[in-house]
Parts: structure tokens; C-alpha cells; sequence
């Protein structure tokens, strides 16, 4: 019985979420009584797996290519299948990153199983985790159950699990070497590369106030734009609002944008999927205007207002100002 | 070109949901439902690649009988036939069971490009695209922002985390899954409407065929209880605003 956690790294860099759902794993490990071990794959990547073995985990495998040194699904999937068929574990634990999106299904479908997608809790229950995850873009929760034999597949959502919970620990760092070819690969990637040189640091802001679809067109969009003057913030906005090009890019706040956790955060008409919340849930405190009383982003606000934006805006920048003298 | 466009029904977005009696799915009664945004987003860019390559889009939906609706709307957009697999129980398949029978339905039709939004709006997995991919042993790429044809092969874009991207070159046939956002989306025209109605739909019923055991159940289905305390701030606008600024003020000291 053991839990295998899948860490990801990119030209040596770890993806910050890689942590925390290792820390996921060593919370299930500790309440079904199991041990934890990690791997991480890429053409060099024993000085990452001795750093992934500082914390409490079993054993960290080092799985190393020249073939995984640039990612493919073709190459990841068929190098995970061979250290899980030779790890044997019950459960695969990976980060729900972009990435992961790409290869995990495929992984899973070649064990006969399904994964289970950005899961953001659990719990056990009878000796064995059941995942919750979010459906309907947050409106709802599922609790899910692996009813097949192991491996079990699962990735955690991002922020779902503290990274800083991690222990320290004494891992032992193994070396895995898959066979690869490169004429299975059957997919050429290019550079990773950016759109335009970003010049906007959202993170770096203190105070942001972020409008989505309940703004309903372009020219609305300085209702919103007063509120972030007079709050002496920056302005942001959810992916929809950038896709029509009603903002730039830059702008964006979510898991294709910017990650911010500025003292305060404004959202407004914003109905909070998970997309969107991942990018800004860590916020020190969160206002949240929107029409629709059961909408997800009052899930995570500590103040509320339900009602007509185009009411409440003006409203709350004429009390600001007075506010401000 | 002939491309196929995975196409979901699924419940509108401003849909009021309800759990069902059995506590494992929704009540679907009193809900309505259209195409889900993101498969809308695909069947745009198989529009756009056959418009300007030439060939066939062929609409696949595994849904119930409600699911045609969708399809004839799919087809008056410009789709060019569609097939539907009957499923009136879709709960009693996870999903490498949907996909299988994609799969199944897809045997004699010999696709050069297959397109699938890159999740639905109520499971939202994101994932039927790409098992289908490795079930027809196809390459695939996923959340997908461009796509262009050259020989043989396609060129895509794809969204990777926080405004980074990559060009990725795939030999065809290939699956891709595409983001929201892609093209615009085109209506329907009268025209279109009217053609839709005489356009073949193949049905393939799914009820003789037995699922095998999921790998993964829903046990129950909930609406999520609350980690945060969040005040609700009450009366008019005005009055609501004026609470608002002295919470930030004197709660949460930000102004």
C-alpha cells in the first residue's frame, strides 16, 4: 500500500504546486497509514530529487532521459507507465497544472482507470480517500470513489493544501532510467515563449478590483475602472473579459493569468470559477458584487454585496471618496 | 479535411441547480440546456479549418434524446452531418466509458482531425478528448489557441500556465482540445436553420451496449459547504456601500 506523488519541474525550476500536492499525499498517507514517495522526471533531475527528499517522503525517484529533458505526452506518459508498473503504488497523486491535463488522462487510460481531476479535498472513509471536486464550475461539490483495484489516479487543484505543512524528512533519492524512443514521440514542441513583453506586475499591487461577464460590454467597463481610481487600485479582469478584448491580456487574473494576493480584492460581476479563483483566493480580504446570490465567488469572500453592479458601483466609489475626505 | 467535433448538452450557465432525490446528480426537470461553451469553441475552429481547407465537419455527441436539439443547432451553424450516440443513462458511464463509445462510433469514419472543447461546464474533467486520443492511438495536444494546417501535419498553439505559450507540430490524424476564446463565435443564420433540417444525423444506440465497471463513482452531490464567513451586506445600494466602506476601513484597515 503507498501513495506516489508526481512532482514537475521545467529547466530545473519546480512548479510551486508540485509541494503542495505532496502535501496532500503525506496528509492521506498519515490518516490510511501509508507510506509517501515522490518521482520527478526530466534529462537531469537528481539535484531536484534530493531537494523533493529533504521533506518526509519514503523514497524520491529520479527518473532521467534525454528524451524528457523538452515535456511530450508521448515520451511522459510512457515513462510514468514504466516506473508505476515497477513502483506498483495505490494511488498516483499529481499537480492539476496544465501539463498534467495534457498527459495524466492518458496515463490513467492506460491502467484501465480514470483520474480523477483536480480534486480540492478529501476524507476517508472505511480505510480508503474519497476525493471532493467541484462541478458545474463551482455551483456544485461531488464526493468521487475509486471503485477499481490499484493504481488510482487523482490530481489536486491548486491551493487546495499547504505546501508549508510539509515536514522535513530523510528520503532516499533513486535513480530511474525508462526506455524511450524517439520515434514513439510523435509530437515537436517548440520554445515555450510570451505573447508580448508583460509590463504589467498585478502582483506587486496592493489593491485590485477585477470586473467579469456581469459588466455586459466594452463600454461598461469604466464603472468599474472608477471604483479602482478611487480605491488607488489596479484594474484586472476574468478570462472572459480578455478573450473579448474588452481588457489586455495582462490583465488577467486566473490559472491562464496572473496568480495575485493583494490586502484587498474586488470582484465585481464576477462569478467565480475555478479558474478564476485560483488565481486570486489567496487575497487578505476579498469584496465580491454580483447579482446572483449563490454565485461560487461568495465562497470565498469575506464581504458580500448582492445586487445590480451598475447600482452598487457608483455607490460604493461616492462612499469612498467621502470615505477618503 | 474531414474533422470531428466532440460536442456535450449540458445544463445553461445561468441554470438554478438542484440536487436529484438520489443525492448523486442533479435534477434536471426544470433545467435547460445548450452546447457547452467550450465544444461551441471547437466546433468554431473546425468551421473556420474547413472553410478554408475544404472538407467535411462531422458533429459526435454521446447524450439522451434532448441531446439532438443541440445537434440540429451544431448543423445550422455549418456542421455537415452529425452522429449521435443515444444514451439515455449517462450516469452509468465514467469517462472512459463516454469515450469508448466515441470511439466506437467513430470506427468507420476514418477522421483526419478530431476537435473537443478542453472541458464541460458540469463535470469538467477535461479529459474525454484525450483518452478518446489514446484510445484511437492518435497525438494530441490540449487547450489549444491556434491551429494551423501545413503538410501532413498541423501547427498549434497551446496555452501553457500565467501568459506562456508553445507551438507544438503534430502529424495527422491528430486530437486536439480548444480553449475558450479561440475565434469568434458565429450565430446560427435563417438559411443555415433551414438547411439543418434535411442534414443527416446517424443515431447509434448505446442502450445494447453493456458498460463496463466504472473506475470511478459519484457518491453524492452537494452544494459545497462554506470554509469562509462572508458578511452580507444588506439594503439598497447606497446603504449596503456605506457598510461596505467601513468594514474596509475599520475591519479590514485597507482604506
Amino acid at each position: 500500500m503507498s501513495i506516489l506523488v508526481i512532482l514537475e519541474q521545467r529547466g530545473g525550476a519546480w512548479n510551486r504546486m508540485s509541494f503542495e500536492t505532496l502535501a496532500a499525499a503525506v496528509q492521506m498517507g498519515r490518516e490510511l497509514g501509508q507510506p509517501v514517495s515522490a518521482a520527478v522526471a526530466g534529462d537531469r533531475v537528481a539535484a531536484l530529487a534530493a531537494e523533493a527528499a529533504a521533506y518526509k517522503v519514503e523514497k524520491v525517484y529520479a527518473i532521467e532521459h534525454e528524451l524528457l529533458a523538452r515535456y511530450t505526452a508521448d515520451a511522459y506518459t510512457a515513462a510514468l507507465e514504466q516506473l508505476i508498473r515497477s513502483v506498483g503504488p495505490d494511488l498516483v497523486l499529481l499537480p492539476h497544472t496544465y501539463r498534467v491535463r495534457d498527459f495524466a488522462p492518458k496515463l490513467a487510460t492506460r491502467f484501465g482507470r480514470v483520474l480523477v481531476s483536480d480534486a480540492v479535498g478529501h476524507r476517508i472513509e472505511d480505510g480508503r480517500p474519497v476525493l471532493v471536486r467541484q462541478l458545474f464550475q463551482g455551483k456544485l461539490n461531488a464526493d468521487l470513489r475509486f471503485t477499481s483495484a490499484a493504481p488510482n489516479f487523482a490530481s489536486i487543484q491548486a491551493g487546495a493544501y499547504r505546501a508549508d505543512s510539509l515536514e522535513a524528512g530523510v528520503g532516499v533519492v533513486e535513480s530511474f532510467v525508462p526506455e524511450l524512443s524517439a520515434s514513439a514521440i510523435r509530437t515537436k514542441p517548440g520554445e515555450p515563449f510570451r505573447e508580448s513583453q508583460r509590463g504589467l506586475d498585478l502582483t506587486a499591487a496592493g489593491i485590485i478590483v477585477s470586473v467579469g461577464r456581469g459588466i455586459k460590454e466594452k463600454d461598461n467597463i469604466h464603472v468599474v475602472e472608477q471604483l479602482a481610481q478611487a480605491l488607488g487600485g489596479e484594474l484586472a479582469a476574468s478570462r472572459p473579459i480578455c478573450d473579448n478584448g474588452w481588457l489586455p491580456m495582462e490583465r488577467q487574473v486566473g490559472s491562464s493569468g496572473q496568480t495575485v494576493a493583494p490586502k484587498l480584492y474586488v470582484a465585481v460581476g464576477i462569478s467565480g470559477a475555478i479558474q478564476h479563483l485560483v488565481g486570486m483566493k489567496g487575497s487578505k480580504t476579498i469584496v465580491a458584487i454580483n447579482k446572483d446570490e449563490n454565485a461560487p465567488i461568495f465562497e470565498v469572500a469575506d464581504y458580500g454585496i448582492v445586487g445590480d453592479l451598475f447600482e452598487v458601483v457608483p455607490a460604493l466609489v461616492e462612499e469612498i471618496r467621502k470615505a477618503k475626505g | 479535411m474531414k474533422i470531428i467535433v466532440g460536442l456535450k448538452q449540458v445544463p445553461a450557465r445561468d441554470s438554478l441547480l438542484r440536487t436529484d432525490a438520489s443525492g448523486r446528480w442533479i435534477d434536471e426537470s426544470d433545467v435547460a440546456f445548450e452546447i457547452n461553451e467550450p465544444d461551441a469553441y471547437a466546433l468554431e475552429a473546425g468551421l473556420q479549418l474547413k472553410e478554408k481547407h475544404g472538407g467535411e465537419v462531422v458533429v459526435l455527441t454521446v447524450g439522451p434524446p434532448r441531446a439532438a436539439q443541440s445537434i440540429r443547432e451544431a448543423l445550422a451553424k455549418g456542421a455537415d452531418r452529425a452522429i449521435h450516440v443515444e444514451e439515455e443513462n449517462l450516469g452509468r458511464w465514467d469517462t472512459l466509458g463516454i469515450a469508448s463509445l466515441m470511439a466506437r462510433a467513430l470506427e468507420p469514419e476514418k477522421p483526419d482531425l478530431i476537435l473537443t472543447g478542453l472541458q464541460s461546464d458540469d463535470l469538467g474533467y477535461g479529459q474525454t478528448g484525450v483518452v478518446l486520443a489514446e484510445l484511437l492511438g492518435l497525438p494530441h495536444a490540449t487547450i489549444i489557441m491556434q491551429v494551423e494546417k501545413t503538410d501532413g501535419a498541423i501547427r498549434v498553439k497551446r496555452e501553457l500556465e500565467e501568459g506562456w505559450f508553445e507551438n507544438i507540430e503534430i502529424p495527422l490524424p491528430a486530437l486536439l482540445t480548444i480553449q475558450s476564446g479561440i475565434a469568434k463565435l458565429r450565430y446560427a443564420t435563417l438559411m443555415g436553420i433551414k438547411k439543418a433540417k434535411t442534414k443527416e444525423i446517424r443515431q447509434v444506440p448505446a442502450a445494447g451496449i453493456e458498460a463496463a465497471a466504472p473506475a470511478v463513482e459519484i457518491s453524492s452531490v452537494y452544494v459545497p459547504h462554506k470554509t469562509k464567513q462572508t458578511e452580507i451586506l444588506k439594503g439598497n445600494a447606497q446603504q449596503a456601500a456605506a457598510q461596505l466602506v467601513e468594514r474596509l476601513k475599520f475591519g479590514a484597515r485597507v482604506l
